[in-house]
């Protein structure tokens, strides 16, 4: 596979969150605000270019039996990391994101890309993987946030949009408007794709590919 | 006076502040394992038990050691840890001694690992400064609203499964939209608990 087509595959073809339908919490929750989405994908971005680095360097030498345990350690580090730096120089982002920053550790996206790519894929591979998922990513939480800031709130990055300011769809700043979101969204997703996107996330915990991470394949 | 902030802590956290509907986590396990209302109930339970669990051992690491020493940074690794050791824990002592519950609960377990419900209830328990009561407290009013809207969620996959939606909406695009109209029912909760008990 070519670099670019491993960098792009992350952005479209197997988009994490329109395609996999991973870490769908914080790109929910974090998504009524376009600057907010933005600073959740790169904390996130951050995060599995990090992990990808160094799973993919240590790939030889963590034993196979306890690599999930490692992968969990490894997450949770550089997520500390990501706090604190957020925290010490873009403080206001560190208030907006509130409690989903740390929960950066459990969004399934970094433990399926360890699991799938780079525990097998050399260094540059797993980092070129890395920025490609995490900019689909973070694509992914700006279409969701752009549809929601701009028919609830009229603003675009808080910058007051014509006519639309005036005329406040209210309910997409809410919860349910984020459902609604993403919904048009995946079904927009669905269609370009033929349908192909569908059947790659039919059913359960056996769509997601950290189900081998989690243990016995899930439940559904 | 006392009895009466427990009662509102446990119905916020569970009715207007729903972990899945209002505030949007795990929802994964909410739109993967809710397919059938026995899986729904038995994944729930399995969230109810480890979320108490997890709270009451992650609050005295909080405040007897970590604080104390001024290690806070360090609440998510060790957080994380704690309960990952504590889902293994708990699925050894259950298969060992409690075979009967182990079967119930048993293929849940390990997903709880990584479920991000668990993690949130025990973060938000430190950031809101709740006493050791409140935190147990605050766990199973989340853990029961989870309960909630698994079951209702559960009956409307149910139906969704003979609807015949376009193409392109089938699967999860309907499901989410579902999930919207649910969410908007629980808004309605909202100021209910305080003028009732306040």
């Amino acid at each position: 596979m070519s670099k670019l087509s491993i960098f792009m595959k992350g952005i479209i073809k197997e988009n994490p969150v329109l395609v996999f339908a991973l870490g769908i919490c914080p790109a929910l929750a974090v998504s009524s605000q376009a600057v907010n989405a933005v600073g959740m994908g790169l904390a996130t971005t951050f995060v599995l270019l990090c992990t990808n680095t160094v799973i993919s360097l240590l790939r030889k030498v963590i034993p196979d039996k306890v690599r999930i345990p490692c992968y969990i350690v490894l997450t949770a580090a550089f997520v500390t990391i990501t706090q604190l730096i957020v925290k010490a120089y873009v403080h206001p982002l560190y208030l907006a994101l509130g409690i989903f920053l740390p929960l950066i550790t459990v969004n399934c996206i970094i433990m399926a890309r360890a699991e799938i790519f780079a525990k097998k894929n050399r260094l540059f591979d797993s980092v070129i993987d890395a920025l490609g998922m995490g900019l689909g990513f973070t694509l992914a939480l700006l279409a969701i946030a752009s549809i929601r800031e701009i028919f609830g709130n009229g603003t675009w990055f808080g910058i007051e949009l014509p006519v639309l300011a005036e005329h406040n769809i209210s309910i997409f700043m809410l919860a349910p408007g984020g459902f609604i979101a993403f919904g048009i969204l995946v079904a927009i997703a669905n269609k370009v794709s033929n349908g192909r996107a569908a059947k790659l996330k039919e059913s359960g915990c056996a769509r997601c590919p950290a189900a081998t991470a989690c243990g016995k394949g899930g439940a559904a | 006076m006392e009895f009466r902030t427990l009662i509102i802590i446990m119905m916020s956290a569970a009715l207007v502040n729903n972990f899945v509907l209002i505030q949007f986590l795990g929802i994964c396990p909410f739109l993967g394992v809710s397919k059938q209302l026995k899986s729904a109930t038995g994944m729930s339970i399995a969230v109810i038990f480890v979320m108490l669990l997890a709270t009451a051992v992650t609050w005295p690491i909080t405040i007897f050691l970590l604080q104390p020493n001024g290690i806070g940074f360090l609440q998510t690794i060790v957080f994380v840890l704690t309960i990952a050791a504590l889902v293994q824990l708990v699925e050894i002592t259950l298969k060992r001694f409690m075979p009967a519950l182990y079967s119930v609960l048993g293929v849940y377990l390990p997903l709880m690992a990584t479920n991000c419900a668990i993690l949130a209830v025990v973060l938000l328990n430190i950031n809101n400064e709740h006493s050791f009561v409140e935190s147990l407290v605050n766990s199973l009013g989340a853990g029961l609203g989870f309960l909630l809207a698994m079951v209702i969620f559960s009956g409307i996959q149910e139906h969704l499964e003979n609807a015949d939606p376009p193409a392109c909406m089938r699967g999860l695009p309907i499901a989410l939209f579902s999930v919207a109209i649910l969410s908007l029912a629980f808004f309605g909760f909202t100021g209910v608990v305080e003028n009732l008990f306040g």
